[in-house]
């Protein structure tokens, strides 16, 4: 017990030593969660926006010119 | 050459014809830096020795006041695209809007800061070198700032973007600019500070019409 | 469908050619495969450099414990300069060749890059806390670094500045390149200041001789910092790519919506 103690005490630099990991540790998580919900999100948006357009694929690309 | 001087003489003749413009920006320079005795005092030697950084500090922020107009007013009225377009050399045509905006406002600023040496209780044998740095160290302000204005052309809150890119290619400016006049008060030769700021000076003489210039094709794209 | 790639550079410019691993169909491919073993072997390195920095390294015979901090901190200022270099060659393909994958990456990089800056510049604060007595001192090195950290705030505000997300990219890169010319001026300039206001109280940071059992844990946290850079650079500029193609896919949604 006294052992775990002096250990989280860091010889009596505690107050330095721990923000400083616990800083890198959340932002390096938050940074991996943050860019991993993106890419999902996008992933699931563009296929739904790909499922809305290949009905239309046919009809758009016989179109096309004219539309341009 | 021709156009290098056309250019230079319309923008000289739009500045001059809106010379508020010009006034507010040595106005901004003065009043900004007076506002220092009220925040630090009224001590004689304290004010000497802060002169210079203040000087420096003060006119970096009036540039940065006048920096958006170096392109935008030709931006919007369509003369930039036609500029790029016409087969003069874009990177010549921004060198001639960037000597402009030196004109109107770098020398200018330099013709004021005696007025402030006074102010500050600047010692004379330094005020040469203070007038030495700052026309040496201006131009570079306007070639980083045109950088800083014509990358902005066309982004949304684009004025107040400009001093977040500029500001901090800025720093050797203010460190060489200084440090010589540092150097002059305590009785220093001030050659070696002088003489890196003159380096900034020349690279940025490069990099900056090209970085400007290459902004501007994208920005009329 | 082969139309995978960004759509929305090609509609300005239909014919480009492409670098073999520019293209951004290549990319996703190549990246997708690669992308566990990065992932784990980043877990890996991370998971060593930790217990070995928390657990098993010494503390200074000087500094004490606080030499732990050396561990976070040492490669977060490596990754901030690191990733830059990488900003730039990205930009530099950029505006050479017109690489839409470069300029994806340069613009997902630039939030990481900033996040390892600012863990430098948090972890130097609380290094010189007890080492100096001040959380911040003009220390050559932290201004370098703190300015570097204001060119990648600058970098970011200029990608996300115009509606057309094209125009950031190739913005953003000319701002990167034109900071990497200014970078070591910085440095420079910044030494040259310190030199000459430096009080002589002052007692440096780091750059002692580093004795191999502080070494080995320090090039382990390095390295997993870099495979979780890469990982982080797979993930974002993927999302840049989709969000790219998103893009063209609603306008072309709305377009036929329209004419319909």
């Amino acid at each position: 017990m006294q052992a775990i103690q002096d250990y989280l005490a860091m010889g009596g630099y505690a107050a330095f030593v721990w923000p400083c990991f616990a800083a890198t540790l959340i932002v390096m998580i938050g940074l991996y969660v943050a860019s991993k919900q993106r890419l999902t999100k996008l992933q699931s948006e563009v296929a739904a926006l790909e499922a809305l357009d290949s009905p239309r694929q046919a009809r758009r690309r016989s179109s096309s010119e004219e539309t341009r | 050459m021709n156009t290098f001087l056309a250019v230079l003489r319309r923008d000289l003749r739009l500045a001059l014809r809106r010379s508020g413009d010009l006034a507010t920006v040595v106005l901004f320079f003065i009043l900004t830096a007076s506002l220092f005795p009220f925040g630090v005092g009224p001590d004689p030697n304290l004010l000497a020795r802060m002169a210079p950084g203040i000087v420096w500090v003060t006119a970096l922020l009036a540039v940065l006041l006048s920096l958006e107009r170096i392109f935008l007013a030709d931006y919007e009225d369509g003369s930039l695209e036609l500029l790029r377009i016409s087969p003069v050399s874009l990177e010549l045509v921004v060198l001639a809007k960037i000597t402009a905006h030196w004109l109107t406002t770098g020398l200018p600023l330099t013709t004021a800061a005696p007025i402030l040496a006074i102010l500050f209780n600047l010692p004379s044998e330094a005020l040469p070198t203070l007038l030495l740095t700052l026309l040496i160290g201006t131009p570079t302000l306007s070639l980083v700032g045109a950088v800083g204005a014509a990358l902005t052309l066309g982004a949304r809150r684009g004025g107040v973007l400009i001093p977040l890119l500029v500001l901090p290619l800025n720093v050797p400016v203010l460190i060489f600019g200084t440090g010589a006049v540092d150097a002059a008060i305590s009785g220093f030769p001030a050659q070696a500070n002088l003489a890196l700021l003159g380096a900034v000076g020349a690279l940025m003489l490069f990099v900056g019409p090209v970085a400007a210039a290459a902004a501007v094709r994208q920005a009329v794209e | 469908m082969s139309e995978t790639t960004s759509t929305a550079p090609q509609a300005i410019a239909p014919k480009r050619s492409f670098h073999y691993f520019a293209n951004p169909a290549r990319f996703v491919r190549v990246a997708d495969a690669v992308y566990p073993w990065c992932f784990y072997a980043a877990l890996i390195c991370l998971g060593v450099g930790f217990y070995t920095a928390l657990f098993v390294a010494p503390a200074d015979y000087q500094q004490g414990e606080t030499v732990r901090i050396m561990y976070v901190h040492v490669p977060a200022a490596w990754m901030a300069m690191f990733i830059y270099a990488n900003m730039a060659l990205a930009s530099a393909s950029l505006l050479i060749w017109r690489h839409p994958l470069a300029g994806a990456f340069a613009k997902a990089a630039a939030p990481i890059g900033a996040a390892f800056t600012f863990l430098a510049l948090f972890t130097g604060a609380f290094w010189g806390k007890p080492m100096w007595g001040a959380w911040w001192v003009w220390d050559a090195r932290l201004t370098s670094v703190l300015i570097l950290f204001f060119i990648y705030l600058g970098h970011i505000a200029l990608v996300d500045a115009f509606d057309n997300p094209d125009r950031g990219q190739k913005a953003a890169a000319v701002l990167c390149l034109v900071g990497a010319v200014n970078l070591p001026i910085i440095k420079f300039s910044v030494d040259w200041w310190n030199t000459l206001h430096q009080p002589a109280s002052i007692t440096k940071l780091g750059t002692p001789s580093i004795h191999s059992s502080m070494l080995w844990p320090l090039l382990i946290m390095a390295i997993g910092y870099m495979l979780f850079f890469a990982c982080l650079a797979i993930i974002r500029t993927k999302s840049e790519l989709l969000a790219a193609k998103q893009r063209s896919l609603s306008l072309r949604a709305l377009h036929a919506g329209g004419g319909d």
